[in-house]
């Protein structure tokens, strides 16, 4: 079982295939998605991989966390989730996996926080027909009806189906497909929707009702495989993608990995002075 | 430029540089060569008509075409950068005072008819090969 992925929401839109069809598409970004720690059988009674997304200010994460980030030498995220994984799955601590793990056409579950609907009445969150519109009915053409029996039971039954608070959860979706993904600009377009408002945090793993392709990397495609697998392969998507559009992607990758270095040292700095 | 949008201009720009669209605006009859698959064969079939409205929405953008057809008007909506679009041609420009000509939805016979833009200046700079071919005309 692989590891799965934080990504961000960034929103929903359309992509054009090849043989004339439109996809509605919403697009997840993989925000320097790093392993942050492992949890093995021996020390935690399971094997899972937590991974963390996002930036984080240094100064605004606790000391203890800053210590966890520095032990894997990774900068501060803002993001942390654990992904349950078979124990031939392990990546390396501070290994950073690209949206090159999943593959075009693969089906994956997505879980994130749905959009809160706060208090909700029973038409909006369980789908009840409502009362008539007429007939003598005034005032409560929106509630539910009767939620009982008589004097026996006399009482509401427990789960009974009423207004209250909706959304604000956690929800998955299954089966969804990957329509393609973008290593170089860390995007990955799932085709349909997916849980939570834009912007907000998902996770997404293989499918869990579907076996995967054979051709999934294994046990992660991270960062410094794609740096292996060459030039040749790297050349290929820098050309396709619009002239105006790579280039800044670029500079921002090189950025990024300078100033990663200049982050944890400052840390282990900022522990320094403390001490 | 936030990812959303980079997303779509990107994909945009591609696609404008894969079946380049020349520029035209309501009230300009248009040619959409529209490709039809029967069976396992794919053919290119015309749609002729005026442009009575377009939604310019980046990647979303969306035009109508209104013509008559044996007596009947039909409309149909084409997705700009639709794959399925194999091009489009500019017949003829039009003069209009509108965005949306709905309008002609209501006319018909010579009370549909739309004046033809003449282009006194900057012929040579300005309008496609078409647009020239008809004002020579």
């Amino acid at each position: 079982m692989r590891t799965g992925l934080i990504a961000r929401k960034v929103g929903s839109s359309r992509v054009f295939t090849e043989d004339g069809a439109h996809v509605p598409v919403t697009l997840l970004h993989i925000d320097g998605c790093q392993v942050v720690a492992h949890k093995t059988r021996a020390n935690d009674g399971y094997d899972a991989l937590q991974l963390g997304a996002g930036q984080a200010k240094a100064s605004r994460v606790t000391k203890a966390m800053r210590g966890h980030f520095a032990k894997a030498k990774v900068e501060p995220k803002q993001k942390l989730a654990e992904f349950r994984i078979s124990d031939d799955a392990f990546v390396d601590v501070g290994a950073e996996i690209t949206a090159a793990h999943f593959v075009a056409g693969q089906k994956v579950d997505v879980s994130g926080t749905s959009i809160g609907k706060g208090f909700a009445g029973a038409m909006k969150r369980h789908n009840f027909a409502g009362l008539e519109a007429t007939h003598s009915v005034s005032i409560s053409h929106r509630s539910h009806g009767s939620t009982g029996q008589c004097q026996y039971p006399g009482r509401v039954f427990k789960g009974k189906k009423m207004a209250g608070h909706m959304g604000a959860e956690r929800v998955t979706t299954q089966n969804v497909e990957i329509a393609l993904t973008d290593a170089d600009k860390g995007l990955i377009a799932i085709k349909g929707s997916v849980p939570g408002s834009d912007g907000g945090w998902v996770r997404i793993t293989d499918a869990e009702k579907i076996a995967a392709p054979d051709d999934l990397p294994f046990p992660a495609a991270t960062a410094s495989d794609a740096a292996e697998n060459g030039a040749v392969e790297d050349a290929a998507p820098a050309d396709d993608t619009n002239d105006d559009s790579s280039a800044p992607e670029e500079n921002t990758a090189s950025d990024d990995a300078g100033g990663k270095e200049e982050n944890t040292a400052s840390d282990d700095a900022g522990d320094g002075d403390a001490k | 430029m936030d990812m959303l949008s980079e997303f779509n201009t990107a994909q945009a720009q591609a696609l404008d540089a894969e079946r380049p669209v020349p520029e035209f605006a309501p009230g300009d009859t248009v040619r959409v060569n529209v490709k039809v698959i029967e069976g396992s064969r794919e053919r290119i079939q015309a749609f002729e008509g005026v442009c009575i409205a377009r939604r310019n929405r980046g990647l979303n953008t969306s035009f109508t075409v209104r013509k008559i057809s044996y007596g009947e008007g039909v409309e149909r909506i084409f997705q700009l950068y639709s794959r399925n679009i194999a091009g489009v041609d500019v017949v003829r420009r039009g003069v209009v005072r509108r965005a949306k000509l709905y309008y002609l939805r209501g006319l018909s016979g010579k009370r549909a008819r739309i004046a033809e833009k003449q282009e006194w200046r900057d012929t040579k700079a300005k309008g496609t090969a078409k647009g020239t071919a008809t004002e020579e005309k």
